[in-house]
């Protein structure tokens, strides 16, 4: 099992819809939220995903450090501008109820209304996300991904990806410590001069094994007829059923939502200010 | 009288990029059902030729090619790689270029994928196949989570899913423990009697090979063919150790015992032979195993533990002594912690408990580089190691970052150079050396830091007789030299029966062994666990009834011969 | 290599050199960072290598490299892609492709010209990328303040540039070092 992202065999109906839909799905919500800045919509979409997520039966600690990793970014993000655009929240909405403060440096009910969206904006994807890496069983991917009219070529290229990672970090990790043993630095001990060249020299050995590597396995493939037909099959493909009509139709449903609050709110703003 | 399945005639072919022709001349015949073995030392042209035989020559390797050659009486440079893929399987030799699957599964299907066959047939396909090769259970797992072996019976199954009727291996053993090996060269027998196959292994390990019961034995040498015969009458020419091949343990054996065995027949067979009227002679070959030479310790390891995960404990209370200027051999089954001992000898990894030490003085709070000036670990991959464009820089590199001075510099890796033979291409570009010189020059550079102790992981892969035979010569050199402890990991038998003086087994993190290999190879139990095989001298000794096998395992240690 | 027949456009030697150009793009992210001793901002191995399999497979090539090696370490580590990000990434390495037209890698030898030329098409490219389309498409798809936007662009375009100008050069450097050349070797 390849277990990059997480993924677990579980017994619910999440694990047991088809890739293709669940990255139909994915893509579906990710967008109409890209899309949107409706508070409402966006809140509602992160509740509704956090249900989900839920019902899928993942567990807390399995996903705890990508959710301090984003809460760190968002932070640092909704820091740099509150530090660089204070009144950019002004500027959205037309408005300006100053909170206190004044000049540059006032806090505008605005502004803080901004953020609060963004931040929403940087969280609501994360359960989504989390649904379809841990419930999709890595193999399907690429399956899925032609299936939604990715060329099969490219959507090889992303499972041969996911194959060889394990294997590229595996020598990654040997050679550098087989580099730092040869006395190669490049922790803030050196300087950074040093540190350049000594990264360098230890990922010389990876690029070359890789470049290698491109080579024979290109040979292996073509033996085994890649590349001859103009379309392929995966043995991981998985039938559609109900549940993956219903994935579809309550994506489309929610896009649609979507679609109605942007003519509604007469752009992507949600603006409670007017 | 049937039609040959390959034929060859008159074939020469040179490679676009070079000035020489890479094989001349070469005229031979494979009839259907016939098990092959094409052996050669490294650069006498077998791979260029099993190129020739897939399609991969002129398709992925350009060149110009004179001659006839037919597979299934066409012409094969009419045909494209895909239409030949269908008639000849390969397998290649690195196992995980070979599994592009991300499971056993995928793998299996990999070739009707690309067929565009409907799924339902697909699945019907790999399990019968999966089944047949004993992975019924293991179709959901990753190439990571298998055996060497078990990538093996993928890659198998992978090709045998095609239903061709010629099979093609490229070094099957190089990436085998030996008993994965056997079982390998077992199944390829089994398969081509159940299925009237024709099996093509190009191989420099023979004494494994000749276990798979091969039919014919074709000699290359520098792109020509030397020999083409049975098995026996291969042996009985002496052809082998000619062109910088290893003959089997027992015919070394024999031959020291100065048996003409020219005139025993089924000589190749060592289940077979009958060698009982030369029992006495090869009786008196006996040597009493050499025990104990080196009694100074050097490194202790001391009530080690570690564990990669908490749960699961590799080393408990691990405890041995190595002393100064032993060699050392390492042996057990992939996985059980041979890597992870050097690792945590080295400083890759930490213990969590217990200590080392060299010369009574902990190491463990040393840095990973100040641990290589007194521990060196070369790679079993050199191009894993190598950083610089020529030789001379690569040796240098990490005096250089020592700060050595420059004289100091220049003497000591020329010193080290002269050692190892290289001192003549100082100047090269490393691309332009062997994968043996490579080998050698990695283990060069980590010389150079005059380290008390050597570790190579696996030092003879994917090298032919005279490349390890240099190598040897080469680290008894440095042993006698320069009394460098010299530790090996290595599953390589003819390693351990001729150069090793003492081996540690270890299994699953226990320290379950630590005796003379000509012990350890006469001792079934020991081998088993080990994932190693009996010597075919045991088997012989155990053929003729005599005892103590283990002191004719001993005969053929050679003895390093080295005038200061 | 250069008679190698085409088949349905895009060859298996790409598909390939994608798929592990991706995969290595991936390692080096997420596992090497060299701090350059401002906080936060560490010189990017991963673009280096970028640009070297996209100078040696091409335009396409580096686009998919750049797109599947982006997105995955998102992925992994942040849960969802940026996708402003993504597509500036892509297009970093479909552009820093088209330097496969002059750098002619797998022939002849690099001269300082050619390096030259490298290194100022990756300047250009850099710029273009990281301060005009990724804070572009961070204003556009998430309505990001500009100034900040901005701010981050230029960062990253400038430790990408300096990255790409150390890593990338001693990388084509050491590749076309490596490749065995017709001349005399004589022992000495």
């Amino acid at each position: 099992m390849n277990n990059l992202f997480g993924y677990k065999k579980r017994n619910t109906w999440l694990n047991h819809t088809t890739g293709t839909s669940k990255l139909v799905g994915f893509l579906l919500l990710t967008t109409m939220g890209m899309i949107s800045y409706d508070t409402r919509f966006l809140f509602a979409l992160g509740l509704f995903a956090v249900i989900l997520m839920q019902t899928a039966q993942i567990k807390y600690r399995e996903y705890a450090v990508m959710l301090k990793l984003v809460l760190i970014f968002a932070v640092i993000n909704l820091v740099m501008i509150a530090v660089l655009a204070p009144q950019y929240g002004t500027q959205l909405y037309g408005t300006r109820h100053v909170v206190f403060g004044s000049g540059y440096w006032s806090i505008t009910q605005e502004q803080l209304f901004y953020e609060f969206n963004l931040l929403l904006k940087y969280l609501f994807s994360l359960p989504l996300a989390i649904i379809l890496l841990f419930t999709t069983n890595p193999s399907e991917f690429s399956a899925g991904l032609n299936k939604i009219g990715v060329p099969y070529k490219i959507a090889y290229a992303f499972s041969i990806t996911l194959r060889y990672i394990p294997d590229v970090q595996s020598d990654y990790h040997t050679i550098n410590l087989a580099q730092q043993a040869r006395g190669y630095e490049i922790s803030k001990k050196a300087s950074l001069k040093n540190r350049a060249k000594g990264a360098v020299q230890i990922i010389l050995p990876l690029v070359f094994t890789s470049l290698d590597r491109i080579e024979t396995i290109s040979q292996a493939m073509e033996l085994r007829r890649f590349g001859r037909q103009k379309q392929r099959s995966w043995y991981q493909e998985q039938s559609f059923s109900i549940r993956d009509v219903c994935m579809f139709i309550g994506s489309l449903i929610i896009v649609g939502i979507g679609v109605a609050l942007l003519i509604h709110n007469g752009g992507r703003l949600y603006n409670p200010f007017k | 009288m049937t039609a040959p399945l390959i034929d060859f005639k008159h074939v020469t072919f040179k490679y676009h990029a070079q000035a020489e022709p890479t094989l001349h001349d070469l005229s031979f015949q494979i009839y259907p059902g016939e098990k092959v073995l094409i052996a050669g030392a490294s650069g006498s042209g077998k791979t260029t030729l099993l190129r020739l035989l897939n399609g991969l020559i002129p398709q992925a390797y350009p060149g110009d090619v004179s001659g006839s050659l037919t597979l299934n009486g066409q012409d094969i440079l009419d045909q494209s790689l895909f239409d030949l893929s269908l008639q000849a399987g390969t397998v290649l030799q690195d196992s995980d270029a070979q599994f592009v699957g991300l499971t056993v599964a995928e793998d299996i299907a990999f070739a009707l994928e690309n067929d565009h066959q409907p799924v339902g047939k697909i699945k019907t396909a790999v399990s019968k196949w999966a089944k047949r090769f004993g992975l019924g259970e293991r179709l959901d797992l990753s190439p990571q989570a298998l055996s060497g072996g078990q990538k093996q019976r993928t890659a198998m199954a992978g090709v045998l899913v095609d239903d061709g009727k010629l099979l093609l291996f490229d070094e099957p053993l190089a990436s085998l423990d030996p008993a994965a090996g056997a079982a390998a060269m077992a199944m390829i027998d089994k398969l081509q009697t159940e299925r009237d196959l024709t099996v093509v292994i190009i191989e420099h390990r023979i004494e494994e090979v000749l276990n798979a019961n091969v039919d014919r034995v074709i000699v290359m040498s520098q792109g020509r063919i030397v020999a083409n015969g049975t098995p026996t009458k291969i042996i009985q020419s002496g052809i082998l150790s000619q062109n910088g091949l290893d003959e089997p343990l027992y015919i070394q054996l024999l031959r020291r015992a100065q048996i003409d065995i020219t005139a025993i027949p089924r000589i190749s067979d060592v289940k077979a032979v009958d060698v009982s009227q030369h029992k006495l002679a090869i009786e008196q070959l006996k040597q009493t195993v050499k025990r104990d030479r080196h009694l100074t310790p050097q490194l202790i390891i001391e009530d080690l533990d570690f564990s990669y995960e908490r749960s699961q404990p590799l080393f408990k209370q691990f405890h041995t002594v190595i002393n100064q200027g032993e060699i050392l051999g390492i042996v057990g089954k992939n996985g059980s912690g041979k890597t992870t001992l050097s690792h945590l000898l080295t400083g890759f990894l930490t213990p969590d408990s217990g200590d080392i030490l060299l010369d009574g003085t902990s190491v463990l709070q040393q840095s990973i580089k100040e641990r290589a000036d007194h521990i060196g670990y070369v790679l079993q991959n050199p191009n894993h190691m190598i950083t610089k464009t020529t030789v001379f820089e690569e040796v240098a590199s990490g005096l250089i970052l020592r700060h050595v001075s420059e004289d100091e510099i220049e003497a000591r890796v020329r010193r080290v150079l002269k050692l190892i033979d290289l001192d003549s291409m100082r100047h090269w570009p490393i691309s332009a050396l062997s994968f043996g010189q490579k080998k050698r020059l990695t283990i060069a550079s980590v010389l150079v830091l005059s380290p008390e102790i050597l570790i190579l992981d696996e030092p003879t892969a994917g090298q032919d007789a005279t490349h390890t035979a240099n190598l040897l010569k080469f680290l008894s050199r440095i042993n006698h030299n320069e009394q460098t402890t010299i530790i090996i990991i290595t599953h390589d038998m003819h390693l351990l029966a001729n150069f090793v003086q003492r081996t540690l087994v270890i299994v699953n993190g226990q320290l379950i062994g630590d005796t003379t290999p000509a012990e350890l190879l006469a001792n079934e139990q020991l081998v088993e666990m080990a994932s190693l095989c009996t010597t075919s001298i045991y088997q012989l000794a155990a053929r003729l009834d005599i005892s103590h096998p283990e002191e004719l395992n001993a005969a053929i240690v050679t003895e390093p011969v080295w005038n200061p | 290599m250069n008679n190698r027949k085409k088949s349905n456009g895009f060859s298996v030697r790409s598909v390939v050199a994608t798929g592990i150009g991706a995969a290595v793009f991936f390692v080096l992210m997420k596992f090497i960072s060299i701090p350059t001793g401002i906080s936060n901002t560490n010189i990017n191995v991963a673009e280096g290598w970028l640009a070297l399999i996209a100078g040696l497979f091409g335009p396409v090539v580096g686009l998919l490299v750049g797109f599947i090696g982006h997105t995955l370490n998102d992925a992994v580590t942040y849960g969802s892609p940026w996708w402003s990000w993504v597509i500036a990434d892509a297009l970093f390495g479909f552009l820093l492709g088209l330097s496969r037209r002059f750098l002619l890698l797998e022939y002849g030898d690099l001269t300082a010209k050619k390096l030259i030329q490298f290194n100022i098409w990756q300047v250009v490219v850099n710029i273009f990328v990281w301060v005009v389309v990724a804070p572009v498409g961070d204003i556009l798809i998430y309505k990001e303040a500009a100034q900040k936007v901005f701010l981050q662009g230029a960062v990253t375009a400038v430790v990408n540039i300096v990255s790409v100008a150390v890593i990338g050069s001693l990388l084509l450097v050491a590749y076309v070092k490596s490749r065995p050349k017709k001349s005399s070797l004589r022992s000495e």
